[in-house]
C-alpha cells in the first residue's frame, strides 16, 4: 500500500525507486523476449536447436577434424592425400599454412616478402594514426606523404640497396590496401569539391559536376576498369605506357569520387540555411565559410553513409581481378590453381573473407565511436 | 518598461547617414516584396521596423547586408554602395552585425569559438586577443560562465545573447536585428531585450525588426511601419503609436494590442 495520496503526487519528490525485480536482469529479459507466450517459446526452441546443430558441425569441421599441415616433398609439391580423405568432414587449413605467403603477397619475390609485409604494417599504422583525433592537424598530411612515399620505395625498390621489383610482380594484400587507400584518399577530396560544385551558383561548374557524377555513376565499375585497362592505352601516343595499376587506381578514384560526392552533397543539403546566412553575415569568405562552418557540420551528419561507401569500395577493389591485377582475392584464387591444392577453395575463401571482414569491421566500429564522440555534449 | 524611461538619443544628424536606401525595389519571382523603399538611417540612430507578417520588413534588413539582393535602386551602407563587387560586400559585412530570429549559432563550436571565429579569420586578430574580446562581450551579455559549452546546452535566451555577443565581437558600426525575440519563450524575451537596451545605450546604430512595442517605445528614435512592401508611416514612437495616421497602421496596432 502506498501512503502517498493523490493530492501530493503533483509535487512529489519521492526518491527514485529501483525497478521491480522481475523487470530487470537476464532472466526477465529472456522471459520478455524469448518465452513471452507458447508461440514465441516454440520459435525460440526451434531456432536454438538449428543454431546449436550448425555451430556443433561447424566446430567439428573447422577445428576438431581439421588438418593443419601436410607433408611436402623436397621438390615443393604438397601431398594432400590426407586432406582429400577428410573432405567434407574436416577443413584443410594446410592450404593456408602452405600458401599464406602467396595469398598475402602474390608473385612478389619470395626472399623480399618482408617488404610487402612492412608495407602492410605501414598502412595499418597510418590508419591508426589518422583515426586518432589528437593527430588531426595539418602535419598529418605530411605523415601521409612520407608514409606513402616509403611504401612506394619499399614496393618498387631500386634504391637504398633494395632490388627493383616491377609492378607486374606485386600482389596480394598490399595491392588491395594500395587501391583502397589511394582510392579513398584521393576520391574523398575530389568528392567534396564535386559536391560543392554541384551547389555552385556558377552554371558552368555546376553543369560539369552534374555531368561527371551522372556519367560515372551511370556505368558499372567493371566497365570503367575495362576502359582503363584496354581502351585507354589506345589513346596514348606510341611507346608511352602508363602503369596498369595506376590506370585501375584512377578508375577507382573517379568512380568512388562520384558516389562520395552524392553522400557529401546530402550533408550539405541537410544543413539549415541559417548556418550559411550567419557565416555570410559575419563576413566569412566562401572558402572560410565552407571550411570552418559548413563542411565540419555536413561531414559529421553523413558519417554513417560515408563509412558505408568506404566499406563498399574497400571490397570493390577486388573487381580488379577481371583486368588481371593481382589483389588479395586474385592471389587467393590463383593459389588453388595448383593441382595438389585444387578443391580447397572454401578454406581459402573463408580466410580471405576473414581478412576483408577485419578491415571492414574496424572501419565500422571506428565510425560508430567517432559519431558518439563528435556528438558528445551537442544537440543534433 | 514604461514610456517615461526612454533613452537619450545619440543621433548624429550632421554626419553622413549610416545607411541610405534610395528607390529600392525587390521581387521574389513575380511577387513585389519591396516597393520604392526610401530610408536614411543616421549614425547612432535606433530604428524599429514593424508591420504585419509578409510586409517585407525582414527582406528590407536582409538587403542591407545583401543576404538578399535588391533588383532596383541604391543601398549605401557606411559610405559603400552595395553591388556585385565582392570586395565591397566583404567590407560592408565586416561593419554590419546581424542577429537572427533562429540564433544561427554554429552548433559544432563552443560559445567562445563562435565568438572568436570571425575576428580571427576575417579581422585577422591574434587568437588570444580575440578570446579576451569575446570574454569581454560575453561578460557584457552576462554569460561568461558558459564560454566553454556548446550552443545546444544553452537556453534560447542565452543562445540569442551569445548571438548578439558574436556579432559585437566583429566591432560592427551597425547592428541589424531580425525579430530577435520571436522564437523565444516569454520568460526569455526580457533578458534579450535588456541586452539590446544595454547595447542601445552605447550609441550603436541599430535597425530592429520586432513586434515588441514596449521596446520600441523605450529605445527607438524612430519607428517605421511597413505593409505590403512599402513604408507606410514613420515617426517617433510616441506620436506613431498614439496617433496613427493611416487606417493600415490603426488596424495593425489594434491587432497587436489585442494580442498582448
Amino acid at each position: 500500500m502506498s501512503d502517498i495520496t493523490a493530492g501530493t503526487t503533483l509535487h512529489s519528490s519521492s526518491a527514485a525507486r529501483s525497478a521491480p525485480v522481475n523487470l530487470v536482469g537476464p532472466m526477465a529479459w529472456a522471459r520478455a523476449n524469448l518465452f513471452a507466450n507458447w508461440w514465441s517459446t516454440a520459435i525460440t526452441l526451434a531456432l536454438g536447436y538449428l543454431f546449436i546443430r550448425f555451430a556443433v558441425s561447424f566446430v567439428d569441421w573447422a577445428f576438431i577434424n581439421a588438418i593443419w599441415s601436410v607433408p611436402v616433398s623436397p621438390q615443393g609439391v604438397a601431398n594432400t592425400e590426407a586432406c582429400r580423405e577428410a573432405k567434407g568432414v574436416g577443413a584443410c587449413w594446410a592450404v593456408i599454412t602452405e600458401k599464406h605467403r602467396f595469398i598475402l603477397f602474390g608473385t612478389y619475390p619470395y626472399d623480399e616478402h618482408w617488404r610487402p609485409l612492412l608495407v602492410c604494417f605501414l598502412f595499418v599504422g597510418l590508419y591508426i594514426v589518422s583515426a586518432m583525433r589528437r593527430f588531426w592537424r595539418w602535419e598529418l598530411a605530411l605523415i601521409w606523404v612520407a608514409v606513402l612515399t616509403a611504401i612506394g620505395v619499399l614496393m618498387w625498390g631500386g634504391v637504398f640497396g633494395l632490388t627493383y621489383v616491377p609492378q607486374e610482380r606485386w600482389g596480394g594484400l598490399p595491392i588491395t590496401l594500395i587501391l583502397a587507400t589511394f582510392g579513398l584518399a584521393f576520391a574523398f577530396p575530389l568528392a567534396i569539391l564535386v559536391a560543392l560544385g554541384r551547389r555552385s551558383s556558377l552554371p558552368a561548374i555546376k553543369a560539369l559536376c552534374v555531368l561527371y557524377v551522372e556519367l560515372i555513376r551511370g556505368v558499372p565499375l567493371i566497365s570503367l576498369l575495362f576502359m582503363a585497362s584496354v581502351m585507354f592505352p589506345l589513346f596514348l601516343p606510341e611507346g608511352m605506357n602508363i602503369d596498369k595499376l595506376l590506370r585501375a587506381q584512377i578508375a577507382i578514384i573517379l568512380f568512388a569520387g562520384a558516389y562520395l560526392a552524392e553522400v557529401v552533397r546530402a550533408g550539405l543539403q541537410a544543413l539549415p540555411k541559417g548556418q550559411y546566412e550567419a557565416a555570410d553575415a559575419l563576413g566569412l569568405s566562401y572558402w572560410k565559410k565552407t571550411g570552418l562552418i559548413i563542411l565540419p557540420q555536413a561531414l559529421r551528419l553523413v558519417i554513417p553513409p560515408l563509412v558505408n561507401t568506404f566499406i563498399g569500395f574497400f571490397k570493390d577493389t577486388s573487381l580488379v581481378l577481371i583486368i588481371g591485377i593481382f589483389d588479395l582475392l586474385t592471389a587467393g584464387k590463383t593459389a588453388i590453381i595448383e593441382p595438389s591444392w585444387q578443391g580447397f577453395g572454401v578454406e581459402v575463401y573463408i580466410a580471405l573473407g576473414l581478412i576483408y571482414f577485419i578491415f571492414c569491421y574496424a572501419m565500422s566500429k571506428y565510425s560508430a565511436g567517432l559519431e558518439t564522440e563528435l556528438n558528445k555534449g551537442r544537440r543534433r | 518598461m514604461s514610456a517615461a524611461e526612454t533613452l537619450a538619443s545619440s543621433v548624429r544628424a550632421d554626419a553622413p547617414p549610416a545607411i541610405s536606401l534610395k528607390g529600392v525595389n525587390k521581387w521574389f519571382g513575380a511577387l513585389h516584396v519591396l516597393r520604392d523603399v526610401n530610408l536614411d538611417v543616421a549614425m547612432g540612430e535606433r530604428v524599429v521596423v514593424c508591420g504585419p507578417s509578409g510586409s517585407g520588413k525582414s527582406t528590407l534588413i536582409r538587403c542591407i547586408n545583401r543576404l538578399e539582393e535588391h533588383q532596383e535602386g541604391q543601398i549605401i551602407v557606411d559610405g559603400i554602395e552595395l553591388s556585385n563587387d565582392l570586395r565591397s560586400l566583404d567590407a560592408i559585412r565586416r561593419e554590419v552585425g546581424m542577429v537572427f530570429q533562429s540564433f544561427n549559432l554554429f552548433p559544432h563550436l563552443t560559445i567562445l569559438e563562435n565568438c572568436t571565429l570571425a575576428p580571427i579569420w576575417v579581422r585577422k586578430m591574434p587568437k588570444k586577443e580575440a578570446e579576451e574580446l569575446a570574454m569581454e562581450y560575453l561578460t557584457r551579455v552576462r554569460i561568461p560562465e558558459q564560454a566553454n559549452k556548446y550552443p545546444g546546452q544553452l537556453s534560447g535566451g542565452q543562445q540569442q545573447r551569445v548571438a548578439i555577443a558574436r556579432a559585437l565581437c566583429m566591432k560592427p558600426k551597425i547592428m541589424l536585428f531580425d525579430e530577435p525575440t520571436s522564437a523565444l519563450d516569454p520568460e526569455m524575451i526580457k533578458e534579450v531585450l535588456d541586452t539590446m537596451i544595454m547595447l542601445a545605450e552605447t550609441g550603436m546604430t541599430m535597425i530592429c525588426v520586432t513586434h515588441e512595442m514596449g521596446f520600441a517605445r523605450t529605445v527607438a528614435d524612430r519607428v517605421i511601419f511597413m505593409d505590403r512592401g512599402e513604408i507606410v508611416e514613420s515617426g517617433e514612437p510616441q506620436s506613431l503609436f498614439n496617433n496613427p495616421q493611416t487606417e493600415r497602421l490603426q488596424t495593425f496596432l489594434s491587432q497587436i494590442l489585442r494580442g498582448h
